[in-house]
């Protein structure tokens, strides 16, 4: 065998466990369940049937469905620019040499350590009716008593706020880590050009940072689409599927309707959503980044 | 029957690796999933039984493992059967029964109870609890820890609010006239205390059936392929939950949390609720104040909905096997124990020979309010349940949800969840 074939061999064998792995657990899942959604679900009766587009065409017709569309949306734009928004505001000020900074660095990244089931169970006592935290904070401004998840104007707001608070701390380690690469020379040179704090920040330090940037909102998008866990506490998608998000559909389709063929159909919709996201913060905005 | 969504970590205890190592060659080992649906010591409790069985059945050991809540434990069970590895037996909600025939997943106990002391034993339970066991003329499920909607009432604040504190509201137009006595709102028209409470998270439907029943009408046929949402009779009862809140304001608007439910009443903030006699022990125990426990008030008739878990036996395992976890399901079930679990936990006693029992006469004499939840019994009616079960009660709970926060009124929002149940069970009949 030549040189050349028997590098290549090397490296294929180098590559297989991980490829055999991805395989395994990525790829051959994605690729079944794509399958599975052109069947019916087996019944022990009713052995399963193909149906073509049958679970797809359902979905059209699927009220709940679309409603947990719509509800993702809204919970992806309330959740993603809000949370990196704060996650760099947080950052910008913990960087500063400021009085307890460790402690404030601490106390904004506890949240993300704490399980979303725990911070669910916190944050269900915050939104209780008439003695929670929030109404009995807001009775001492006059406001009335309001049930906060259980009215579906404010249900997903609440759910929100609650994401919105447990993801910025983690965002803020990644800015953390960008703003401590930054090398202090930069900002010396802007503080001898006289330039003012915010256009240090406009021209110098948010460009630098635009490769976190493009990470953290990947990952926010991944986690619009992915975090249900407290879903599953607060609200269980009610009232009335006002807080039902896609990943929560899924979920009771699949292990509560044992209807898994459905549930692989309603899954290759998450999963053709995700893959755009993705593809197009990657396209489109990484030729705007600057890498050093 | 305290459904909260918590997770219990799952503590698989192997009970029966004490036992002796020659009698552990000849003893049949029988799996059971067992789900953690209320608060205080119940694993320990369970774990105690199981020793005491298998000291008097040296040929069997039993593996007790606690697979969280009962949708948790319904998932596990149904997984492992579709991998062809199920439990031997399972407690899991007697609502599931359709969903588990379907399946293939259970036996019906008929096949292997056959002689006369186990056709007695099937006999010897309360027939509200046996409706949602049994179908096509078979058993396929044994009450365990069943239990029925009470009301809890707030001796101090009814005498504060000019009302026998002794005497709990008989009828519906008692109810809201109560009610209406005990709601408080300071001079802005804040409410300080509401008069009543029915939690409408979760699962609502338990709740409104006891309100349906109380108006005179059936939510679904004994075939479980039929629902009557659309009836009239059921769209009044739901009108009368939704102007509880909206019309006579004496409850809270929107849907109110089944988990905080017990909280509230704790802290005066409601001064009667509904809700299972699963929380007995919990509202003894944590009540600041004397407090009663009574039926809930009737409309045209008195009625609740049963809840809980049932014994299931699981297809493809052995027949020994099987016919071990009757033997335990009969050893669990049989009137000591039965009464002895009901005073541990505050579930209804599955048997009227329980009752009879010494240890139970004491208790009762005692604590008088455990006995109400069995003499509400006989007016007690099967829980929802249907073929493809947790999608048609989804249906029926999103219509309540929708008629409780305003979005829909209860006439339409009681036709579209019948459209939706009737859609989902044609493929039934």
């Amino acid at each position: 065998m030549t040189r050349r074939g028997i590098d290549a061999v090397h490296g294929w064998l180098l590559l297989l466990p991980a490829m055999a792995l991805l395989a395994l657990f990525t790829h051959w899942p994605a690729l079944a369940t794509f399958l599975d959604s052109f069947w019916s679900t087996p019944r022990p009766r009713r052995p399963a049937l193909f149906v073509g587009l049958g679970n797809y065409k359902s979905m059209l017709a699927d009220a709940v469905f679309w409603q947990s569309v719509v509800n993702n949306l809204w919970f992806a734009l309330g959740t993603i620019p809000l949370s990196i928004a704060l996650a760099l505001l947080m950052a910008l000020w913990v960087n500063d040499r400021i009085a307890g900074r460790a402690a404030v660095r601490m106390a904004y990244f506890t949240p993300t350590v704490l399980p979303m089931i725990a911070v669910a169970n916190i944050w269900l006592f915050f939104y209780t009716p008439q003695y929670g935290l929030l109404d009995q904070v807001l009775s001492l401004f006059g406001a009335r008593a309001h049930n906060w998840l259980g009215t579906p104007e404010t249900a997903l707001v609440c759910v929100i706020a609650v994401t919105i608070w447990k993801e910025a701390g983690f965002f803020m380690i990644f800015y953390l880590a960008a703003l401590q690469q930054i090398s202090p020379v930069l900002g010396e040179a802007a503080a001898l050009e006289g330039a003012s704090r915010l256009t240090f920040f406009r021209r110098v330090q948010f460009p630098l940072l635009m490769p976190t940037t493009l990470f953290v909102l990947v990952n926010a998008v991944i986690n619009a689409f992915r975090t249900v866990d407290h879903i599953i506490v607060m609200t269980r998608g009610g009232p009335d599927n006002a807080t039902t998000l896609l990943l929560y559909y899924v979920y009771e389709v699949g292990f509560k309707y044992w209807d898994s063929t459905y549930a692989a159909a309603l899954t290759m919709v998450l999963l053709a959503l995700l893959a755009t996201a993705a593809l197009t913060q990657y396209l489109v905005l990484e030729r705007r980044i600057h890498y050093r | 029957m305290d459904r909260r969504q918590f997770v219990i970590g799952s503590t698989a205890t192997a009970a029966g690796a004490l036992a002796a190592p020659a009698i552990l060659r000849a003893a049949t080992e029988i799996t059971f999933y067992y789900p953690i649906a209320v608060g205080g010591p119940i694993t320990k409790i369970i774990d105690g039984y199981v020793a005491d069985f298998e000291k008097e059945n040296p040929g069997i050991s039993v593996k007790p493992i606690y697979a969280g809540t009962y949708q948790e434990t319904i998932v596990k069970a149904l997984t492992a059967h579709k991998s062809g590895n199920p439990p031997v037996t399972a407690v899991l909600l007697s609502t599931d029964m359709f969903s588990l025939i379907d399946e293939e997943a259970i036996v019906a106990f008929d096949e292997f109870a056959q002689s006369e002391a186990d056709k007695n034993w099937i006999k010897s339970f309360f027939p509200a609890f046996m409706e949602n066991s049994q179908t096509g003329g078979k058993t396929w499920g044994i009450p365990f820890q069943r239990s029925t909607i009470v009301l809890y009432w707030n001796k101090e604040v009814f005498k504060a609010a000019g009302l026998d504190p002794e005497k709990a509201p008989a009828t519906w137009a008692e109810e809201l006239a109560f009610a209406e006595k005990l709601t408080q709102r300071d001079g802005s028209g804040n409410t300080m205390q509401w008069g009543m409470q029915i939690p409408s998270s979760g699962f609502p439907y338990w709740l409104f059936q006891a309100l349906t029943t109380q108006n005179d009408v059936i939510l679904m046929s004994q075939a479980g392929d039929r629902t009557f949402f659309d009836k009239p009779a059921v769209a009044e009862a739901l009108q009368r939950w939704v102007d509880l809140g909206r019309k006579s304001k004496v409850m809270a608007p929107g849907v109110i949390e089944w988990g905080t439910t017990p909280k509230d009443f704790f802290e005066r903030k409601t001064a009667m609720m509904w809700t299972t006699t699963g929380n007995l022990t919990n509202v003894r125990s944590n009540a600041k104040f004397p407090f009663g426990v009574a039926m809930l008030p009737a409309g045209k008739r008195r009625g609740t909905p049963t809840g809980g878990g049932n014994f299931y036996i699981f297809n493809k395992t052995a027949r020994a096997q099987q016919e071990a976890a009757l033997k335990f399901a009969q050893w669990m079930t049989s009137p000591v124990r039965a009464a002895q679990w009901g005073i541990d936990t505050g579930y209804v006693a599955v048997r009227p020979d329980a009752w009879d029992t010494p240890q139970m006469k004491d208790y009762v004499a005692g604590f008088p309010a455990a006995a109400v939840a069995r003499d509400q019994l006989q007016y007690a009616v099967a829980e929802l349940s249907t073929h493809d079960n947790q999608r048609v009660t989804k249906a029926l709970n999103d219509g309540l949800q929708a008629a409780l926060t305003g979005s829909k009124n209860p006439d339409q929002a009681m036709k579209d969840a019948q459209s939706e149940a009737e859609r989902v069970l044609k493929a039934y009949r």
